[in-house]
């Protein structure tokens, strides 16, 4: 008796092993069959190189090279922000404050990763917008800068938190080697443990931009929401996610508009589909060394 | 170029690595702030147990929350089981083949999906191909699989954290492998499995983008009343009220904010706080 219930436990095991690779294809599944659709209908260059979204008027236009654009231009500009003081945080917390300093700033680190994203879009609406448009002289603050440096809180918890598990793998031999050879302190951070560390900051780094493209609530209160090809940063742009979500509401049920969406969607999945492979392997380089 | 001294360019490095730290954390803090000095006359018991009046410009919040509430306990409820399941396999039982390094790909693939592309699928599968409609239930499956790839992670790292002499004790004992998972490897580590379930409440209870489509709605009348009724729910009703509604009074905007972020920041302190409690007592 105990020895099929012990084999029917385990069956249960094993598929709930299993049910991650399931979800991967039904999410992969579900995005391709209605963006699929959708490319049959409009044209995938049409699709992805087109300047105009237009998805509601009569000559509906379904470029997305404007969101693509926006989602570019946040991006960029939050990884300039959150890369810099991402990193050297972590260095801080791993190398220099004594011990139970470190603990209460992971900590802290932690919790402002709990912080959610529509809380970080209502108080960038109220605190810094009306402040980028008056310091920049602007006909408005929510625009593509105002975004990244929101976004750039919401990605520093996740460079820190991964860098400093990178920081903090580093073999002890190699730090006691150099400061055996008389290098200071600060020598043997930057010169030796940096670069040790440098496969997993780099993987801390792509997972940082992983999180930022995929941010939405924050981008759609605070980056203005206009569906064109910006010049600048100080220009409102609108974002791939913020489409998704802004839009769903508002269309026919397996239209042609809710099939781009999708489509839109698959677009994103692809892109962090990689940008997560590419920071595992990173990741699983930084464990052999 | 000037070569510094180096101990003078360890002093200045010093000094700009705290820089950094404290340009990333203090505006943190700051925010947190903000939200607490104006908020904080918001809220009143009133505030907390009435339904909104007027437009939602005056009265309280109570459905918000408690639809936030049984949403995030369906989700819990689903995930846990089947991401503790499948931690156990990939810890106990796979081996190292093509199938486990699937799974572990799947894991770190699903952990970066953009929650608004979970919403996407949400609707898809939950609210038209099984015709749940936006419903609780729509909501909650959908942000379950969110929490799937960060349930698995904590707690296939807590198992892992068991010792393997635990579990050879037991086998040359005679003990099958599953009782030995049962009995020795899994209260060992209940207390790291329980934390990442808190951490993962206070996540989803903020979450936005998963159930635009799949559980929120903009204004119901009534409390939640089944699992297939559409709710409101609170980051969803913060949505809606800072940007949709024009001339919204700014301390119900502010109140709602603060409910919200001191939900979210309650949990993850306890779960924080039990995993210091457990790792300073754990004997091994």
């Amino acid at each position: 008796m105990r020895k099929v219930l012990d084999f029917i436990i385990e069956k249960i095991i094993f598929i709930c092993g299993t049910v991650s690779i399931i979800f991967v294809i039904l999410i992969f599944s579900f995005l391709f069959k209605e963006g699929f659709s959708f490319f049959k209908d409009f044209g995938v260059l049409k699709f992805i190189g087109g300047h105009f979204w237009y998805p509601s008027s009569d000559h509906a236009s379904f470029g997305i090279l404007p969101l693509i654009v926006g989602s570019v231009f946040v991006t960029i500009g939050a990884c300039a922000i959150a890369v810099p003081i991402g990193v050297m945080t972590a260095l801080f917390i791993s190398e220099i404050v004594p011990k139970g300093i470190r603990d209460i700033l992971k900590s802290l680190v932690e919790l402002m990763a709990a912080i959610p994203s529509v809380v970080i879009g209502f108080i960038g609406m109220i605190t810094l917008v009306p402040l980028v448009k008056s310091i920049f002289n602007l006909p408005t603050g929510l625009t593509a800068f105002s975004g990244s440096i929101m976004l750039a809180f919401m990605a520093i918890p996740t460079i820190v938190t991964i860098s400093e598990d990178a920081i903090r793998s580093v073999p002890w031999q190699y730090k006691q080697g150099a400061l055996a050879l008389g290098a200071t302190k600060w020598q043997t951070l930057r010169r030796i443990i940096l670069k040790a560390a440098m496969p997993g900051i780099i993987a801390a780094v792509m997972l940082g931009i992983g999180r930022v493209i995929g941010e939405t609530m924050a981008v759609m209160m605070i980056t203005g929401n206009a569906a064109h090809i910006p010049h600048s940063i100080f220009e409102p742009v609108r974002t791939m996610t913020a489409t998704i979500a802004a839009e769903m509401g508002e269309t026919v049920r397996g239209g042609m508009h809710y099939r781009s969406l999708f489509a839109i969607g698959l677009v994103l999945f692809l892109i962090t589909f990689l940008i997560n492979f590419v920071a595992d392997l990173f990741l699983g380089k930084n464990k052999n060394t | 170029m000037i070569k510094l001294n180096p101990k003078l360019s360890q002093k200045f490095s010093y000094t700009l690595l705290c820089f950094a730290a404290i340009l990333a954390i203090a505006p943190v803090i700051l925010m947190v702030f903000i939200i607490i000095k104006n908020g904080a006359s918001a809220i009143s018991w009133e505030f907390l147990s009435s339904m909104p009046k007027s437009g939602m410009c005056v009265g309280g919040i109570l459905p918000a929350i408690l639809g936030t509430l049984s949403i995030v306990s369906c989700a819990i409820v689903v995930t846990l089981p089947v991401g503790v399941c499948a931690a156990i396999y990939l810890n106990e039982y796979a081996k190292d083949n093509m199938l486990t390094r699937i799974i572990k790909l799947a894991i770190v693939n699903l952990a970066g999906v953009p929650s608004v592309v979970y919403g996407l699928f949400g609707l898809g599968i939950f609210v038209m191909f099984l015709k749940l409609g936006v419903s609780i239930i729509a909501g909650a499956l959908t942000l379950s699989i969110m929490e799937l790839p960060v349930i698995i992670t904590t707690a296939r790292s807590s198992l892992g954290s068991v010792p393997y002499s635990f579990r050879e004790a037991s086998l040359s004992l005679g003990v099958s492998r599953w009782q030995t998972i049962r009995h020795v490897v899994l209260p060992n580590a209940i207390p790291g499995i329980l934390t990442g379930a808190i951490l993962s409440i206070a996540r989803i209870s903020g979450e936005t983008a998963p159930i635009l489509f799949t559980a929120a709605a903009f204004y119901v009348p009534h409390l939640p009343r089944s699992i297939f009724d559409q709710v409101m729910a609170l980051p969803y009703h913060l949505y809606i009220i800072s940007t949709q509604i024009p001339n919204m009074p700014k301390n119900i905007i502010y109140g709602t904010a603060l409910v919200l972020l001191m939900m979210v920041l309650t949990m993850s302190c306890i779960a924080i706080f039990a995993r210091i409690y457990f790792r300073k007592r754990r004997k091994w």
